[in-house]
């Protein structure tokens, strides 16, 4: 098991910057996971983490050693590619075993290992089959096997479920969340769903363009986004945004929204300003809610537990919801919707969060 | 019947180029070489019939034979292997994502689209004659070169390097087939701690199996029909002492400087046998050593 520390990491291709200045201090034997859209440089993050990709400047630190010279096979880690990257003419054992044989390590011990990887995997009986004759999520096994036979100090995962089915996908979420429980190592997970990582980690790194927008705990991040970007990215179904007014108010901030009556908040007054109000789609209720408006619905997604709820403002503003119950919605039907002061995100002019007087005292 | 055409209609229709050519211009000639090889005849009276008497002098009295053949299986069994060992490492080197790999890839292949060419055997004959080229860069460091062409037991060396010299073609098909490895092989490879070596046996070597079959049974084949090259360079004759008498320029000679052309189509379906013979070994072999990517189970 060991951290990692990323201090002033910088990658550029050329004359092409793609990140600079990235500090990260990953904790020994958390789930942390790397999450962005395409292109913010998550996966490069990775393999220079792994030693796949150079650091242009800055230094990665593997328990207070700099690794940055160090080739990949060195820094006692083990990576699961998107691709599973099995060797193909390779029997199921022998993909397992072939790392390890290059460690020179005794046969008797290459056996316990990838027998041992089998059975927490359950791929014992596909031990001599080729990887052809595998299915996706089979594939995907003995790949995270291939990684679990090192007894690595660091887990890398590129991607790894994004080849497979949705249901198949959920099923490897929740076997990977018990692998780690069960091993405890530290893992660092790329992906660019956003569910994924909500789900699996101890720890969210959300990137984009090569920067770190917010780093935190999945709860953290859902109820304290801080900034538009972060509170766009992470929740589904996405998050409502409305333009707004905000002027110092009697309490608070006073913020004035199209459509809804103003109401105040008590954030801290130092945003007076055009602002961007955020509020998510299970906060608002349908007939309820203090600040309420009149809506159209324009499509219903009927989800069997809960509906989604695509509606129209006076405005033209679409609103989406989130509401359980049985109470049947219809295209078109009228309907008031509303919601709490105290359920909205507010984002100044940069889009940077303006925080609660309460998370202030919290933080 | 309709269903049929379906589906292998356009396959066909894109095969009729090879059809047409083989049935109106290839397929007579093919089939009067079978019958003028148990004929004798001289191309001025009628073929006559002898049976099995050109093969049957072909293996117990012909010494020239399988004077040609030893000098053409010697020939085979060095320069495929060095041709296609020189176009995998050319491959390899290639392989690693030159900025300029088009100018480098014509520039490699050029050799092969000379090499059949009268000009290069011309050219490799001034190279390596007494006075030539070759000497005279070993005179400079004081090494006297043999005479390498006139000399019996050099000459046909020479002639492995110029096949060696044109890997051209199998290069392109194993640079083709390099990168259809995925690099995430590699990678994997990497961090497991592989070395390079063991990466190329046990990953390059094992991936690309198809593609060396491929080349293997296509060089071989070529290598047993050279002609051109041995022609020009022996001066017609397969000279010095029959060194360079390769098969085909037997059969050549043969055919049309003593007009035997009875025992020249003989002495040509023995050479189809073989290259049919070894072609089956290749592909009899296969299936121990090839690993198709998508093959059926």
């Amino acid at each position: 098991m060991a951290g990692l520390t990323l201090r002033n990491v910088e990658k550029s291709y050329g004359n092409v910057t793609v990140m600079s200045g990235l500090n990260l201090d990953i904790h020994d034997g958390e789930f942390l996971v790397l999450v962005g859209p395409s292109g913010c440089g998550k996966s490069t993050l990775l393999r220079m983490i792994a030693g796949l990709e150079e650091i242009s400047d800055g230094t990665v630190a593997i328990e207070n050693t700099i690794v940055n010279d160090l080739p990949a096979s060195k820094r006692e880690l083990s990576m699961v590619f998107q691709s599973y990257a099995l060797y193909p003419h390779m029997s199921v054992r022998k993909n397992l075993a072939f790392g390890l044989q290059n460690l020179k390590m005794p046969k008797a011990e290459v056996d316990r290992r990838v027998d041992e990887a089998a059975r927490v995997l359950q791929i014992g009986e596909l031990m001599d089959r080729k990887p052809r004759q595998l299915s996706g999520g089979q594939k995907q096994r003995v790949a995270i096997g291939r990684a679990i036979v090192r007894e690595p100090k660091l887990f890398l995962f590129d991607e790894p479920l994004s080849n497979l089915d949705a249901e198949l996908r959920v099923q490897m979420r929740v076997e990977l969340a018990s692998l780690y429980s069960k091993l405890g190592t530290t893992m660092i997970y790329v992906t660019h769903d956003q569910v994924e990582a909500m789900t699996m980690a101890t720890r969210i790194v959300v990137l984009r363009k090569g920067i770190i927008e917010q780093v935190g705990t999945p709860h953290e991040l859902y109820t304290r986004p801080a900034n538009l970007f972060v509170a766009g990215f992470i929740g589904s179904p996405k998050i409502n945004m409305f333009s707004a007014k905000a002027t110092k108010g009697a309490h608070g901030i006073h913020i004035a929204m199209p459509d809804f009556q103003d109401f105040e908040i008590d954030g801290l007054e130092r945003t007076v300003d055009d602002v961007t109000v955020c509020i998510r789609p299970e906060a608002f209720r349908p007939n309820g809610g203090s600040i309420s408006v009149n809506a159209t619905i324009d499509l219903v997604e009927y989800l069997g537990s809960e509906i989604l709820l695509h509606t129209r403002l006076p405005s033209g503003q679409t609103v989406l919801m989130q509401t359980g119950g049985k109470a049947a919605y219809a295209k078109g039907q009228s309907i008031t919707v509303g919601f709490e002061p105290g359920d909205v995100h507010v984002f100044d002019h940069n889009g940077n969060r303006v925080p609660f007087v309460r998370e202030e005292a919290l933080a | 019947m309709k269903k049929f055409l379906a589906r292998n209609g356009p396959g066909y229709v894109f095969l009729l180029p090879w059809f047409l050519g083989f049935f109106l211009l290839a397929l007579g000639p093919i089939l009067a070489s079978l019958y003028l090889s148990f004929t004798r005849y001289d191309m001025v009276g009628d073929p006559r019939w002898i049976g099995f008497d050109n093969y049957q002098y072909m293996f117990e009295r012909d010494r020239r034979f399988w004077k040609a053949l030893e000098v053409t299986f010697t020939y085979v069994f060095l320069s495929v292997p060095a041709r296609l060992i020189m176009a995998l490492g050319v491959a390899m080197l290639l392989d690693k994502g030159l900025r300029t790999i088009g100018v480098y890839r014509a520039i490699f292949y050029l050799p092969s689209l000379l090499g059949a060419s009268i000009a290069i055997a011309i050219l490799w004959r001034q190279l390596f004659a007494a006075d030539g080229v070759v000497n005279q860069i070993l005179a400079k460091f004081g090494i006297e070169g043999a005479a390498w062409i006139s000399n019996p037991d050099t000459s046909l060396y020479t002639l492995v390097v110029l096949a060696m010299w044109q890997f051209g073609s199998p290069m392109l098909i194993f640079l083709a087939g390099l990168r259809g490895i995925p690099r995430d092989l590699y990678e994997a490879a990497e961090i497991d701690g592989t070395s390079k070596r063991r990466q190329f046996f046990r990953i390059t070597l094992p991936l690309l199996a198809p593609v060396i079959f491929f080349n293997l049974v296509l060089q071989t084949i070529e290598a047993f029909k050279t002609f051109s090259s041995a022609f020009i360079i022996s001066g017609g004759t397969g000279a010095p002492a029959d060194s360079l008498l390769f098969y085909t320029v037997y059969l050549f000679n043969e055919a049309f400087k003593f007009f035997r052309m009875g025992y020249a189509s003989a002495l040509a379906w023995v050479l189809l046998i073989i290259i049919g013979f070894f072609t089956a070994v290749s592909f009899f072999t296969s299936k121990y050593w090839v690993h198709y990517e998508n093959e059926r189970d």
